[in-house]
């Protein structure tokens, strides 16, 4: 079984890189965002640094809710769907493998590009430090909980758009506690722990609860 | 009477018809009842005329907060039990829901307006009733993006059970949040406890409120079976032209 789990992430993370640039475009995308904000508030350096954790959060929670609706609907279109839905290995396993290689592909590269894009931002170094952290910890818990949203949006031609408006409000609670322990590092008293301890909590729940809904919305749409 | 009775449809809708102009005449009686207390009721020493709003607002968000639990009651049974009317009674009460948390939304902000000089300020409850409106609106676009009922009713089942999963952990971020950027809050935690002058009109209204949800909720349930009853036949119709 671990086997047939590391051939689904392998094959799902081969075809990221290889299919149209995979977390890439993610990335891209992120310093995208991140780019207008400064057009958007005017040049002005310190309250760009002061808000820097939330544009930080905001671009990576937008960017990881682009590729979402790819995650089964190119196996639903292309028939292993069906093939991976008749293997004796349980569909929840499946469904946390396919997870994980969307994390590898697309929020992994996003923790990544975050240092770069805090450092655009102007933030303190303590600051960087710990959006990367709280980056690294929270955007399985976006992963995971957008793995729902991808199975439920599996049989639609056009469920980009539904599965960002149906993800969106869980994703607020992983929003608020990365955003609180980055500001927390720097300016306020309260300490960094706590928060981050929250997301980190957030992050096993949904790395339990995403698959399971996951699987159960791909079996009921199914019958 | 078992709930498995009322699997049968007919069953059902014999009930409903029986049961939908008494809760409406019950809604119609205490709403009545309540706005007459509600405008006879002494103003607040400190709000003034303007504690009236909570006579719809206070109402409004129970019943949104109870729709919410009715739908995930109802999903539980349409994926345990596949009880053929729980999905209709899903649908039914997302609609209605969502109409009392705008409902709410709305009272809170004319309410807010006099009270502390903005139509919305970031409290952590009043965002938290935003977001539950919010899935509110995604349940209501699910429904309409899948075509076929049963599919739909599954689908949404899912989404229901992990937002009602969600919610408290929202509701406990969101206060969070709020009490870590504004500890000195215009909003105190306990408040006064409400006057017997302002609680029996408020107790009234609620009442009446939610005779009107169970009367709207059973009416939307049986337009829900008809209209899937008219889908049905038209696909027995265009099959029957197909074949010819």
């Amino acid at each position: 079984m671990i086997a047939a789990l590391r051939a689904v992430l392998a094959r799902d993370v081969t075809l990221a890189f290889r299919v149209g640039g995979g977390g890439g475009i993610g990335v891209v995308f992120f310093l995208a965002v991140v780019t207008i904000v400064p057009f958007a508030v005017g040049p002005d350096l310190p309250l760009i640094a002061r808000i820097g954790p939330a544009v930080l959060w905001i671009g990576a929670l937008l960017a990881s809710l682009l590729g979402l609706d790819r995650i089964f609907a190119a196996d639903h279109e292309d028939g292993s769907l069906d093939l991976l839905l008749i293997t004796p290995i349980p569909l929840e396993a499946i469904a946390a493998a396919k997870g994980v290689a969307h994390w590898i592909t697309t929020g992994l590269p996003l923790v990544v590009a975050a240092p770069l894009l805090g450092l655009l931002l102007g933030l303190e170094p303590q600051a960087l430090a710990a959006a990367t952290a709280t980056l690294l910890v929270g955007t399985p818990a976006l992963t995971f909980l957008g793995l729902i949203g991808a199975a439920l949006g599996v049989a639609m031609p056009r469920g980009g758009l539904l599965v960002a408006v149906l993800i969106l409000p869980l994703t607020i609670p992983i929003l608020i506690f990365g955003v609180a322990a980055t500001t927390a590092a720097v300016t306020d008293p309260l300490p960094f722990g706590t928060p981050f301890k929250l997301i980190a909590a957030l992050s096993l729940a949904s790395f339990v609860l995403g698959p399971i809904a996951a699987a159960a919305a791909l079996r009921q749409l199914r019958d | 009477m078992a709930l498995l009775d009322l699997a049968n449809p007919h069953r059902f809708l014999a009930l409903a018809r029986a049961f939908i102009p008494t809760l409406a005449l019950i809604a119609a009686v205490l709403l009545a009842l309540g706005l007459v207390l509600g405008f006879r009721a002494p103003p607040d020493y400190q709000q003034g005329e303007t504690v009236r709003i909570m006579f719809i607002h206070v109402p409004a968000a129970w019943i949104a907060l109870g729709a919410y639990s009715l739908m995930a009651i109802s999903t539980l049974g349409t994926l345990v039990w596949r009880h053929p009317l729980a999905d209709v009674a899903a649908k039914a009460a997302a609609p209605i829901g969502a109409a009392f948390c705008l409902l709410c939304l709305v009272t809170g902000a004319l309410w807010g307006r006099p009270m502390w000089g903005a139509y919305w300020v970031w409290d952590a409850r009043l965002t938290s009733v935003l977001v539950l409106f919010l899935i509110y609106l995604g349940i209501l676009a699910l429904w309409r993006a899948i075509e076929d009922p049963g599919q739909a009713g599954r689908a949404v089942a899912i989404l229901t059970l992990v937002g009602f999963l969600n919610v408290p952990i929202i509701k406990f971020s969101v206060d969070w949040w709020n009490t870590l950027h504004q500890p000195a809050s215009v909003f105190r935690a306990g408040g006064p406890t409400i006057h017997p002058a302002l609680l029996t009109p408020l107790v009234i209204t609620a009442a009446g409120f939610g005779a009107l949800f169970l009367a709207l909720h059973l009416a939307a349930m049986r337009n829900e079976i008809l209209r899937r009853r008219v889908r049905s036949l038209r696909l027995i119709a265009a099959a029957d032209v197909e074949a010819r």
